[in-house]
């Protein structure tokens, strides 16, 4: 049987799709098309409503398949993993992306593993090679210094993480029409040799910097906690997360999850403001696909003004207060 | 217990310089380091072999030169070192080379906990770990941000994600990921720095590991990189030096105009 099909793992926590899954069914619509074969997006849950499936639907999948079992209730490798391997060697799809999420840069390197299939993480574009009907993967590589084309042309399926947010989602049409496939898999897919004991949410207001949609970041310039604490209340009035370079991190004005760049995360918000920050490679690698940029920095020579679309060479000190007066005044706040 | 920390020399980035012509890394005079990544993997082993006794065993695949890092691994607290290196091995993308360690790891005999970087600051796919584990089917968890308890049966883990932390109980044998904020890597002793000078590292090629010829190097690699370039940085954006608070308080308005215009406000 040859390998047909785009599949997009489609993620949900508590029930509920998350948004990473409605980028990737854009991505993945686009190469359908052209491939000219069925968009579907598989989800593995416990008690997801078909309400909630077929959303998936209206953002762009002509099927999903959905296996319901309670150890899909929390997120854990080997019934994720064993049951998607399951999944694809019954369907055999030729493409399969999952989001460059926590979750999907777990289960998609051990899929990989055992359907023998070549992966790409992270990538930023993808593409399919007319007459091949070869996936073409571009991704930043070496701290972002270098794109890298890749592909897999012997090995189907053809698997790839995409990063999260470097696209939007399409329009949802309510009306789209689609199947839903109750699919079960073998009990010993579903053991697992792990368990979850506890989730600690991270109450911390604006930890979540990569799901966000503005990102306010403060570095080394800010030179105490107490002046970083502007950066944390400009995030507060755009109802933003905060983000920090290394050496913020490293004094301790803000905790680790907030650290941007090679050693913390790469992220990709729509608007991106900081202040303080010089922009050394490592933290320029993470903030490349960020899709507006505005810096605001006293040294003039700051690498961070080559990335910025409004680059301010400004005392932070002198500025940040008045951005932050004039916003609270248009807020209302 | 016996720990095992595979472990990569990459180019330190920081200081990468890149040939506009071929599009390639420029490797000349570029010192290669241990990934900063694997700093933490390295430190954790060392602390749970405090804690808990036995012997940690860091892993590598590269060039000859590869053995330095080892070294390195070496000077700040493990035991030994194994270095696979050999043509054949060249090339390997994440798929080859997690078969090649977990070979080299089946061979090593029983062992409690394989301790990873999260990934290597060079290639940043990350994919090597959760590699090896599979092609070892052994459970294993990625980002963990702390180790709690190790017992004879299970490992407990705290694993960061997107919106909070994940406890788990893991069995063993198992294979860890770290993410910075586990710990603060020492720096290497001078006992350290003497014994890593001292050690004996095998070098281990095909036949030492008992691979499949057709799992190695490129053309055992599914993925192929077809091509390279370098991206344009410089975004060519609006710039202001605003001097007075007059100039200052126009920025300002220019900034909030394009909050409104991308719909931040």
């Amino acid at each position: 049987m040859e390998y047909k099909g785009v599949w997009i793992l489609g993620e949900q926590d508590g029930g509920k799709i998350q948004s990473v899954s409605y980028e990737l069914l854009k991505r993945g619509k686009s190469l359908s098309e052209k491939l000219d074969v069925d968009l579907v997006a598989v989800v593995l849950g416990y008690q997801v409503s078909p309400a909630e499936l077929d959303i998936l639907i209206h953002y762009g999948a002509n099927k999903v398949i959905y296996v319901d079992d309670q150890v899909f209730e929390n997120f854990l490798p080997d019934p994720y993993i064993n049951s998607l391997q399951e999944l694809i060697e019954k369907y055999r799809p030729e493409v399969m992306i999952a989001s460059a999420t926590s979750t999907g840069r777990t289960v998609a390197p051990a899929v990989a593993i055992k359907c023998h299939a070549g992966l790409t993480a992270d990538c930023t574009g993808l593409d399919i090679e007319e007459g091949s009907r070869n996936l073409i993967q571009t991704r930043p590589a070496i701290g972002g210094n270098i794109l890298a084309t890749i592909k897999s042309p012997n090995h189907r399926p053809q698997m790839a993480t995409v990063r999260p947010h470097s696209n939007q989602p399409m329009e949802p049409n309510p009306e789209a029409k689609g199947e839903v496939i109750y699919e079960k898999v073998a009990a010993e897919k579903l053991k697992t040799r792990s368990k979850q004991v506890a989730f600690i949410e991270m109450k911390e207001e604006g930890s979540n910097i990569q799901d966000a949609d503005v990102i306010i970041a403060g570095g080394k310039g800010c030179k105490t906690e107490e002046n970083f604490k502007m950066v944390t209340e400009l995030a507060r009035l755009l109802n933003a997360a905060v983000g920090a370079s290394r050496e913020a991190v490293d004094f301790g004005w803000v905790k680790y999850p907030h650290q941007i760049g090679l050693s913390g995360k790469t992220v990709s918000p729509n608007m991106y403001v900081c202040t303080g920050i010089s922009g050394a490679v490592q933290h320029l690698a993470g903030i490349k696909t960020a899709h507006n940029i505005v810096a605001i920095n006293n040294d003039p020579d700051a690498q961070i003004f080559q990335l910025a679309d409004i680059a301010v060479e400004a005392d932070m000190f002198e500025f940040m207060p008045m951005l932050i007066e004039k916003l609270k005044a248009r807020l209302n706040k | 217990m016996k720990i095992i920390v595979p472990i990569k020399q990459v180019p330190e980035t920081s200081n990468v310089k890149m040939d506009s012509e071929t599009g390639t890394m420029i490797r000349t005079g570029v010192e290669p380091i241990v990934n900063p990544l694997d700093l933490y993997a390295i430190e954790e082993a060392v602390r749970l072999k405090s804690e808990y006794g036995g012997e940690i065993i860091a892993i590598t695949m590269g060039p000859p030169s590869a053995h330095k890092a080892l070294r390195e691994a070496i000077s700040m607290g493990c035991d030994d070192g194994i270095l696979l290196s050999n043509r054949k091995f060249a090339g390997a993308d994440t798929w080859s080379t997690s078969y090649v360690l977990a070979k080299a790891i089946e061979k090593m005999g029983d062992f409690d906990i394989i301790l990873c970087g999260e990934r290597a600051t060079d290639g940043d796919t990350g994919q090597v770990g959760p590699g090896i584990a599979a092609w070892l089917d052994i459970p294993f968890s990625t980002y963990v941000s702390q180790i709690s308890e190790v017992t004879d049966e299970k490992v407990t883990v705290k694993r960061i994600v997107e919106n909070g932390y994940q406890l788990l109980d893991v069995e063993k044998p198992t294979l860890i990921t770290v993410v910075k904020e586990i710990n603060f890597p020492r720096l290497p002793t001078l006992d350290g720095k003497i014994k890593a000078k001292k050690a004996e590292i095998p070098m281990w090629g095909p036949e030492e590991v008992d691979t499949l010829a057709e799992n190695l190097g490129l053309k055992g690699s599914p993925t192929r990189v077809v091509k390279i370039s370098t991206p344009k940085v410089s975004r060519d954006g609006e710039r202001f030096a605003p001097k007075t608070e007059q100039e200052m308080d126009e920025v300002v308005d220019r900034i909030i105009e394009f909050f409104e215009e991308k719909e931040i406000l």
